[in-house]
């Protein structure tokens, strides 16, 4: 048993998967609200560039983050409408735009690796924690700071 | 752990419960000074201390416990006729409550009682009970003392033997009620301390017969009240509002499609969504409102205090109590009327001695008043005291630099009245506890003007003030205005809307200036700075000297400053629901909100004063001018700064007057000029006016048609018109740069926005022209 492991017991927790680019995301569960197809949306003048416009969820306004303006990815095709991962922080909803929805998945805490110092410092601020898959490599992001785009600065 | 959290909850519900009943009793001690003490009042009075005392006592509250116990000791005695109610009593039951609230207000700070010493108070009250004072101790409060330092970490108890010792035995048959209360602080205080669950079920019965008791007959109508009637958390209104909003779209869509379906029963069915949905959102619109009675009812108590105070006697009338309003605007105005209210009191209405001289009654009157009216909801506060103090104020205002003394003397009483809106502004000579530290009338307005109000002064000096204040029936809705720019919706508060202006053809490029960025365009005589909203929006490039075929012009109202909109198309007015932004773009001043249009997508609203700053149309505005002046070391600047009139008279020549001169811009068609006396004249507004032409030769329009530019100056009745080739831009500048280099018809030259421009001589060109026109205004 490692110093780590006898820190933090083996527990597991579940993240919903989506990717974007070959990037494979998660969110932790209890943060997402629901996930939906393409909404229409009207875009809001002179927002910072991740925010791609305004959608109504049943009432709410929610602001839609573009996640590949977000990773700084180069934009998706015009014919592939991004998916919607509304999850919810302290100061309300968001929806993350991502490029496809994957499962619902019960990672173990044994799996967590620390973040590689390759990936780029964009990702590694949103990063919460990476655990290691049997294919891929799962970031996990925290919904805070992915909404926390003030300090991209607005246009104008 | 759970335990704990019983207990909190138990207290949480105590405190809620416990501030309701004191505002009851409040009204009704007001009510019973007032001479109206009907033993249901008493009866109520005793029964809200009674309950408050009860619960105390098995939550272990052994301090609240003995202020409490009291104060039912002495209104068990009037209740039973003992003793009368005197104006001493009622004040020593209101300090009572006043206790009681400090008390419940730390428990829910700490919660813990704290330690604030009330033997006075206590002392009182016991000497008001029994005026012959017997020292016999009493045996009840015993216990309550001597368990008090158990549950409480603090001994306040130690400070309250003398007054228990010498606690009275209340009147030879002394209502039930004390008698039956007794077990109950004598069993509550040990286990509270370690066992809550059966402390608070074994007291339990203790106070409730009392209660009963207490109430006897009247206890019959008293639950019914409470049982038509609960408690619902907000959140779960807002959200069912939330719901009921988006029914309301999905009814909209049904509707829609209902005539293209030939099946009669779905039109039936959904006829009846429609309708019921409508009722739907009537009843739940209802839920959040309240009648302002809500927050007027803390009011009696206030006036009543700060007449004492004052050494005042007013009469507190309401009228319109129940004028429902929605509870975010109740909780928002319910400071600024008490703001509002100790004002007129303390600074309006005069002492008895005062009003009497004045050949007023001596009690003084003041009247809330609140109506709806248009959509909107009045609140006057109305009082019959010396008025605003013009003279006064507007030396003030001189004083602090807030206008110049000049200027002072051209404005109305009522425009004067205004600058006690100005922050830190007060005439009171001296700082009572009260008002006076100028912190009052700024804080009304500007939380009234906060959720979209307005607030107006209108005082006769000596008669009195009435200040009428102007709020929305709910902030969640307002009307709108919905336009449209690049394909793009956006919604307009209409309380920025001053009116609407289409221009097509010839006449959208005549009315127009573009002039150094800034577009123009005259609405009867006035320039009115154009703002095209895709640009402002950045949702598309400027337009350069390209202008659209038709121009839609939204008038608009941002602070003092007008402005016209470019929009491109101009929709309607809905009722819209305002939604707040994410945090995300809380940054962009250009919108207020967004909202949710009929067929489910969402609309941004715009902000006009955000969009006003962005288009940089406030700069020297009134408040720009107000912050400038009171900043000496720019004020001595802004003594040069005047408004000029730019305008050019030939190709490269800018000439500029003042703005105060020009009485109006005119474009006149030349053909229409004709002559008398080798003069010029055109014939404008039933009269003819003299033309003097200024352009130069070279820059002349020689074939007698076409525009001419023409500014028209008035001195008394006579006026005449300055053709000059084209209208620059209106300027304010600081004039420090002056050439003294004086040609023909010029004062000078200065440089203005980077050029050097001339100063006409206007009076100087009229003498070389007609050497008796001053004389002739003179005469005349």
């Amino acid at each position: 048993m490692t110093a780590a492991e006898a820190l933090h017991p083996r527990c597991t927790r579940q993240v919903c998967t989506f990717t974007v680019g070959d990037l494979v995301f998660g969110v932790d569960v209890k943060s997402v609200y629901e996930v939906i197809r393409a909404q229409e949306m009207t875009r809001v003048p002179m927002a910072p560039p991740v925010v791609r416009g305004l959608i109504n969820l049943r009432g709410r306004i929610v602001t839609a983050v573009d996640m590949r303006a977000r990773l700084q990815f180069p934009a998706l095709d015009s014919e592939q409408d991004p998916m919607n991962v509304v999850v919810h922080s302290d100061e309300g909803a968001v929806s993350l735009l991502v490029d496809e929805i994957g499962d619902v998945l019960d990672v173990d805490s044994a799996w967590q690796e620390p973040t590689p110092a390759t990936l780029s410092p964009v990702i590694r601020d949103l990063v919460e924690s990476v655990y290691k898959l049997d294919a891929c490599l799962l970031l996990v992001l925290d919904p805070k700071t992915i909404t926390d785009v003030v300090g991209l600065g607005a246009r104008g | 752990m759970t335990t704990q959290r019983i207990i909190d909850d138990v207290i949480r519900e105590f405190l809620v419960e416990s501030h309701e009943n004191l505002d009851r009793i409040d009204s009704d001690l007001l009510e019973l000074e007032q001479g109206n003490g009907t033993p249901e009042l008493l009866a109520s009075v005793f029964r809200g201390i009674h309950t408050i005392k009860g619960t105390c006592g098995f939550l272990g509250l052994s301090h609240l416990e003995t202020v409490a116990h009291r104060g039912e000791n002495l209104l068990s005695l009037l209740r039973d006729g003992v003793l009368q109610p005197t104006p001493a009593i009622t004040d020593a039951l209101l300090k009572t409550v006043d206790a009681i609230r400090e008390i419940l207000a730390t428990i829910e700070e700490t919660g813990e009682e704290g330690t604030c010493d009330y033997t006075e108070l206590l002392r009182t009250l016991e000497v008001l009970a029994d005026p012959n004072a017997a020292s016999e101790p009493e045996p009840a409060p015993e216990p309550a003392v001597e368990a008090a330092p158990e549950p409480v970490a603090d001994t306040p108890a130690a400070t309250e033997p003398p007054p228990a010792e010498a606690e009275a035995p209340p009147a030879p048959e002394p209502a039930p009620a004390p008698v039956a209360a007794v077990p109950a602080p004598a069993v509550a205080p040990a286990p509270a301390a370690n066992t809550p669950p059966p402390a608070a079920a074994t007291p339990k019965p203790a106070p409730r017969p009392a209660a009963s008791a207490g109430s006897e007959a009247e206890g019959q109508a008293r639950p019914s009240v409470s049982e038509t009637t609960i408690r619902v958390d907000v959140g779960l209104l807002d959200r069912v509002m939330n719901l009921v909003g988006e029914l309301v779209l999905a009814r909209n869509r049904i509707l829609q499609f209902a005539p293209h379906v030939e099946d009669n029963s779905f039109a039936n069915a959904s006829q009846r969504l429609n309708l019921l949905t409508t009722e739907l959102q009537e009843g739940v619109m209802k839920t959040r409102m309240q009648p302002i009675g809500n927050v007027w009812n803390k009011l009696p108590r206030v006036v009543r205090d700060l007449c004492h105070s004052c050494g005042k006697d007013v009469d507190l009338e309401l009228d319109g109590t129940e004028t429902e309003l929605d509870r975010t605007i109740i909780e928002a105005i319910k400071d600024p009327l008490t703001h509002a209210v100790r004002n007129a009191l303390d600074h309006g209405i005069e002492t008895p001695a005062v009003r009497t001289a004045a050949g007023k009654p001596p009690k003084g009157r003041l009247l809330l008043r609140a109506y709806h009216e248009g959509g909107q909801v009045n609140i006057e506060i109305i009082d019959d005291g010396a008025g605003v103090n013009t003279e006064k104020v507007k030396n003030r205002a001189i004083e602090r630099g807030l206008v110049s003394a000049e200027r002072a003397s051209q404005l109305s009483d009522r425009e004067i009245a205004h600058f006690i809106f100005n922050p830190g502004f007060s005439t009171a000579a001296a700082v009572t506890n009260v008002s006076g530290r100028g912190v009052g009338m700024d804080v009304v307005k500007t939380n009234v003007e906060k959720i979209g109000g307005s607030v107006d002064i209108n005082s006769v000096q000596g008669s009195g003030t009435t200040l009428r204040i102007k709020i929305p029936l709910t902030l969640a809705i307002i009307p709108a205005l919905i336009v449209t720019s690049q394909e793009e919706r956006f919604a307009i508060p209409q309380v920025n809307l001053l009116e609407l202006v289409r221009l097509e053809g010839e006449q959208a490029k005549a009315g127009i200036e573009r002039l150094y960025g800034t577009t123009l365009y005259r609405l009867r005589g006035e320039l009115l700075p154009l703002v095209f909203l895709d640009e402002a929006l950045q949702l598309a490039d400027a337009h350069g000297e390209e202008l659209p075929e038709v121009l839609n012009i939204v008038v608009l109202q941002a602070d003092d400053r007008q402005f016209g909109l470019v929009v491109d198309s101009i929709s309607d007015t809905e009722e819209i629901v305002v939604k707040p932004l994410g945090k995300e773009l809380k940054g962009l001043n250009a919108f207020a909100g967004a909202t949710i249009m009929g067929d489910g997508q969402v609309a941004l609203i715009l902000d006009v004063i955000g969009l006003a700053g962005r288009a940089s149309l406030l700069q020297g505005g009134k408040t720009q001018q107000l912050v400038d002046e009171a900043n000496a070391a720019e004020g001595a600047d802004r003594e040069n700064q005047e408004a000029l009139l730019l305008f050019a008279t030939g190709d490269d020549t800018r000439m500029a007057m003042p703005l105060s001169m020009v009485a109006r811009l005119e474009e006149l068609d030349a053909s229409t000029i004709e002559s008398t006396g080798g003069q010029m004249v055109v014939q404008y507004r039933g009269e003819i006016l003299p033309l003097i032409d200024l352009t130069e030769p070279s820059a002349r329009n020689t074939d007698g048609t076409g525009p001419l530019n023409v500014i028209v100056y008035s001195v008394g009745d006579r006026s005449v018109g300055f053709i000059v080739q084209r209208i620059i831009d209106t300027v304010d500048e600081t004039l420090s740069v002056r050439y003294p280099v004086r040609r023909r018809g010029t004062l000078g030259a200065a440089v203005i926005q980077g050029r050097v421009t001339d100063l006409l001589d206007v009076e100087g060109v009229l003498r070389d022209t007609d050497p008796y026109f001053f004389s002739t205004v003179e005469a005349a």
